[in-house]
């Protein structure tokens, strides 16, 4: 099994057409078959997009009309910072189960505007800012690099896009593999938080182990700790590794993600540790080591 | 992005939020305009740098005097005497370095007689994912200290953005702030404009510390604190004016011109990385082995070479780096582009000290060709850990 992805995921790019929609499609059609099904584009409708292995992948004018043309129900967006917020309002209003913005840098503000829609639908957003997801194998959604994955047992889920890969490098280096992994995004305010996706892992049969890389800012992770306290009450556990970014960052300023900043007493990551170490996440202090420390846990 | 209090005024002022009058002075010319304009008889002198605790600063200069970056002023002579005393000279607070912030602008405004100060602020609370409003009665103070000592005395108020400031949230934050008669009028007036203020305006952050209540039982905004989302001023090109360059990092300013994400820190290893968690990470990894980053420095994931060499040199100018480490795990980016890059910085600048790449992930081998063919002495490293344990061995041995 996995989460959220598979073989049968078929995905739109909202975005395709442009210079990174187009170099990233291309890499998710060389992976595994990726069934990237259509593009859309305001004034492109009918149009062809060619793929470098010469796949034609048919354009349309929105969201639903790509939606209905080729029963995709996932979406992937490559627009543009000032229009992104406008591309995930229509994949929402499309009704796409799953809806992932890779853009980085929307205006906070349009997102609390997007998420206060997506609250009233039934679609799930992934990011914004975030590397995408992916099921080793079988689906790639977004721009993590597929040559590091290995078919396995661990969920990986990060608020780091980079990060996400040094964790499925190292647990793919160890022989481990991974089931899936999911970047969550960097930014203040996002679709899907930790929790969502670790009671995906939890339920998710093939996934053995976890794990959770979070970094300064907001309290997601002690959210997330909170959550995982109270699942291994009810006897939900799995082994967890984890890591927090930006020890050594100065309070106050942007760490280059909109989220990742001390400010208010509050995001700091001496208490993001304490919380997942509380939680029974072994969090190792070195992000080089994620996977040996993943190897040490599972032998016990 | 941060702007100067008087700033912060003049955008509240434009929504009708009740603030006095004042002069922003640029130089000891405009003093004379405060001094012909303002009528008194009590007037405030205050500094105007990108940093708090102004009033209980204390100046480098011994020709500013004891006094604190913010003075009251009794006559119009003092008025002038205050200006000069702090105009050009170094104010040290809490949130400054020990060398202190320049004061280049100063803001003359009206006195008031303050009968009570109140704390209330907006920002996008993280966890609802919508604006709130933080109030409370303990004004003048560092909200964290109360947030830490007294949360009880403090109310977070998300707001539905659907539904904006209702009649029923406005009394609520009057009953937090104990506001009664005018004052409570002038309450039920004050939230929404800032609720207008600070989405108009794509505000991160709005912080008035403090709300006054003067004598006369009215409110004032007293002090404000604004930072604006750098994500969305291309929408906003009248804040973008307000941009006050003398206050940034020189470096930083540079840094923010090629579109990178770069903080400048008090250590010896510079550091190129892309992704802001794996910067981050890669700062946190040099500590661990017992050294101190230079900066923070997140290329992003849309770089080409010409903004990889541009990185390198602003690394570069920093005269406290003794090595540098640079770590890509190219998802968006390709390795080849950022050696490609690397190797046009290190000809460009002569580079002098160590230098540690790691590269991964999309065109590795192509990177890594590009740098041994390079013939440039370039030390190679397999992943994070080895790449860390490089560079500081270099830094250490050098």
């Amino acid at each position: 099994m996995s989460i959220l992805i598979d073989s049968n995921t078929k995905v739109i790019v909202q975005g395709l057409t442009g210079k990174t929609g187009s170099f990233h499609t291309n890499q998710a059609l060389e992976y595994f078959g990726t069934q990237m099904v259509a593009g859309t584009h305001p004034r492109k409708a009918g149009e062809n997009w060619t793929a470098d292995n010469g796949a034609a992948l048919p354009i349309y004018a929105n969201a639903a009309d790509a939606k209905d043309a080729t029963g995709a129900n996932a979406s992937v967006i490559y627009v543009p910072p000032a229009g992104a917020a406008a591309a995930i309002e229509e994949a929402i209003d499309a009704e796409i189960p799953l809806i992932v913005c890779i853009t980085e840098g929307v205006p906070v503000l349009d997102m609390v505007r997007v998420k206060a829609k997506l609250d009233k639908s039934n679609s799930r957003l992934i990011g914004p800012n975030c590397p995408g997801l992916l099921t080793p194998e079988q689906c790639k959604i977004g721009i993590m690099p597929g040559k590091i994955f290995k078919k396995g047992s661990v969920g990986v889920v990060s608020r780091s896009g980079t990060l996400t890969y040094e964790a499925v490098y190292q647990t793919s280096v160890e022989g481990l593999g991974q089931t899936s992994a999911v970047g969550i995004g960097g930014d203040p305010v996002k679709g899907t938080e930790f929790i969502d996706v670790l009671e995906m892992f939890l339920a998710d049969d093939e996934t053995e182990s976890i794990v959770m890389i979070g970094e300064i800012g907001g309290s997601a992770e002690e959210e997330a700790a909170q959550f995982l306290i109270d699942e291994a009450k009810k006897g939900r556990k799995k082994p967890m590794v984890g890591f927090i970014a930006g020890r050594t960052a100065p309070k106050g300023r942007t760490m280059g993600h909109a989220g990742a900043i001390v400010s208010g007493g509050k995001g700091d990551a001496e208490s993001k540790v304490a919380a997942m170490e509380a939680a029974g996440i072994k969090v190792s202090p070195s992000p080089a080591r994620l996977g040996k420390t993943m190897v040490e846990v599972l032998k016990g | 992005m941060n702007i100067h209090e008087y700033q912060a005024k003049a955008v509240l002022k434009e929504f009708g939020a009740p603030v006095a009058d004042g002069v922003p002075i640029l130089t000891l010319d405009d003093v004379q305009t405060a001094i012909d304009t303002l009528p008194g008889p009590l007037w405030v002198v205050k500094s105007q740098i990108h940093a708090g605790g102004r009033g209980k600063g204390k100046f480098v200069e011994a020709a500013a005097g004891e006094k604190g970056g913010v003075r009251l002023a009794f006559s119009k002579d003092e008025v002038m005497e205050h200006a000069k005393a702090m105009l050009g000279n170094h104010l040290v607070t809490a949130q400054t370095s020990a060398e202190g912030k320049q004061v280049n602008r100063l803001y003359v405004e009206d006195g008031a007689d303050i009968a009570t100060e109140l704390y209330l602020s907006l920002l996008v609370d993280r966890e609802t994912g919508r604006p709130a409003f933080v109030a409370s009665t303990e004004g003048g103070m560092d909200i964290e200290a109360v947030a830490h000592d007294t949360p009880e005395k403090i109310l977070t108020l998300p707001i539905d953005p659907a539904e904006g400031v209702t009649e029923a949230a406005a009394a609520q934050l009057c009953d937090a702030l104990a506001l009664d008669g005018a004052a409570r009028e002038d309450g039920m007036k004050l939230f929404p404009i800032l609720y207008k203020a600070f989405t108009e305006k794509d505000m991160s952050m709005l912080e008035i510390n403090p709300l006054i209540v003067m004598e006369s039982g009215n409110l004032r905004v007293l002090d404000a604190k604004v930072s604006f989302d750098g994500n969305a001023l291309f929408r906003h090109p009248d804040i973008m004016e307000l941009r006050d360059t003398t206050e940034e990092d020189e470096k930083e300013i540079e840094a923010s011109e090629w579109d990178l994400a770069y903080i400048a820190l008090d250590g010896t290893i510079g550091c190129m990385v892309n992704g802001a968690g794996l910067a981050m990470a890669t700062m946190d990894i040099i500590k661990l082995y017992g050294e101190e980053p230079a900066n923070f420095c997140d290329v992003g994931g849309g770089a080409n070479a010409e903004k990889v060499a541009a990185a390198f040199k602003i690394i570069m100018k920093d005269p406290a780096v003794k090595g540098i480490l640079v770590n890509i795990f190219g998802g968006i980016m390709k390795c080849d582009v950022i050696a490609e890059g690397v190797i046009q910085a290190v000809k460009e600048t002569s580079l002098a000290v160590p230098l540690v790449v790691r590269l991964e992930g999309t065109n590795v081998e192509k990177g890594k060709a590009i740098l041994a063919e390079s013939g440039m002495n370039i030390i190679p490293a397999d992943d994070l850990d080895d790449a860390a344990q490089k560079i500081v061995a270099a830094v250490k041995g050098a």
